[in-house]
């Protein structure tokens, strides 16, 4: 199937009402082997001891929170250049996804800094940067909610996603860029993972389970959007009819 | 009965959160799609339909 076929809501839908349900299954059987691995299998780190388990959360999250500005940036390109009928619907659709997964990475960071560090927080650049992530996402949810007519939101919110796409090679490389108190990448690096396979091995399966949350939370929030534009329609016709 | 060590409430909070924001999510979601449903069958009741599906009406 081309995307462009997917340009009609009808068969987004039924391609949507289809894939669902397969999606759900796949995402609970991740989630079950990847916890199991991560809090049965996987050994205390030498240094850290247990506290490496809130890694299996903590970096899957940073990734997903990343990944749906990325979504997004793509989605923008879509409503402004393309003019894809569904990719403003994905764009916003996205937004509280990323958003709440930003916020696990955050709180969890917090966590696990505490005996870490011995801090829960500490302005470097790449909490910072993260921080700074969180409230673009805010910001957008938030320019959506302002402006009523969909397509003008729309512009306005791929224009604003665009802009703080900056912050995504920032983020990435800000533990290279500058000195940081966060550790360098040590998954996604040049030269390979530098984590055991014991470790790594539930780290990537968390990572997946948590990507097809992502992409099944995403396709039940943009069934919703088209759903809810469809209100919108009937709601104006209504309004139409009633004032001739 | 694993052995979280001496630093078992982050762990334990850190998991709890993670479940709590995923369930927040989750529940929004679903109660969305069902209001607008909700909402979309009340307007199609009212004889309120798209200019598509009354033309399909017509033989």
């Amino acid at each position: 199937m081309r995307l462009s076929e997917l340009a009609n809501p009808s068969r987004f839908n039924a391609l949507a009402e289809r894939v669902l349900p397969w999606l759900v299954v796949a995402t609970a059987l991740a989630f079950a082997l990847g916890l199991y691995q991560a809090l049965f299998v996987a050994p205390d780190d030498y240094q850290q001891g247990a506290t490496v388990k809130i890694m299996f959360i903590h970096v899957p999250s940073a990734w997903l929170g990343m990944l749906g500005w990325a979504l997004m940036s793509i989605a923008a390109l879509g409503t402004l250049v393309w003019r894809h009928p569904l990719a403003d619907v994905a764009m916003k659709a996205a937004a509280p996804i990323g958003a709440a997964f930003t916020l696990i990475c955050l709180v969890t960071g917090s966590l696990w800094g505490r005996p870490t560090w011995g801090t829960y927080w500490v302005w470097d650049a790449r909490l910072t940067s993260v921080l700074i992530l969180f409230l673009m996402y805010l910001g957008v949810i938030a320019l959506w909610r302002t402006v009523e007519d969909p397509s003008r939101a729309a512009r306005a919110a791929a224009i604003l996603t665009l802009v703080g796409a900056v912050n995504l090679p920032i983020i990435k490389f800000s533990v290279d860029w500058w000195n940081t108190l966060h550790q360098p990448a040590s998954v996604l690096r040049l030269g390979g993972s530098t984590i055991y396979p014991t470790i790594l091995v539930p780290l990537l399966i968390m990572a997946v389970a948590f990507t097809l949350l992502f992409v099944t939370l995403h396709l039940s929030a943009m069934r919703n959007e088209l759903l809810r534009r469809r209100v919108r329609t009937l709601r104006l016709m209504r309004a139409a009819a009633a004032n001739p | 009965m694993i052995d979280l060590g001496a630093h078992a409430g982050f762990i334990v909070a850190a998991y709890a959160l993670a479940f709590a924001v995923v369930a927040c999510l989750i529940t929004w979601i679903v109660a969305d799609h069902r209001a607008q449903l909700r909402i979309l069958d009340d307007l199609e009741r009212a004889g309120v339909k798209r200019r598509s599906a009354a033309r399909e009406e017509v033989p």
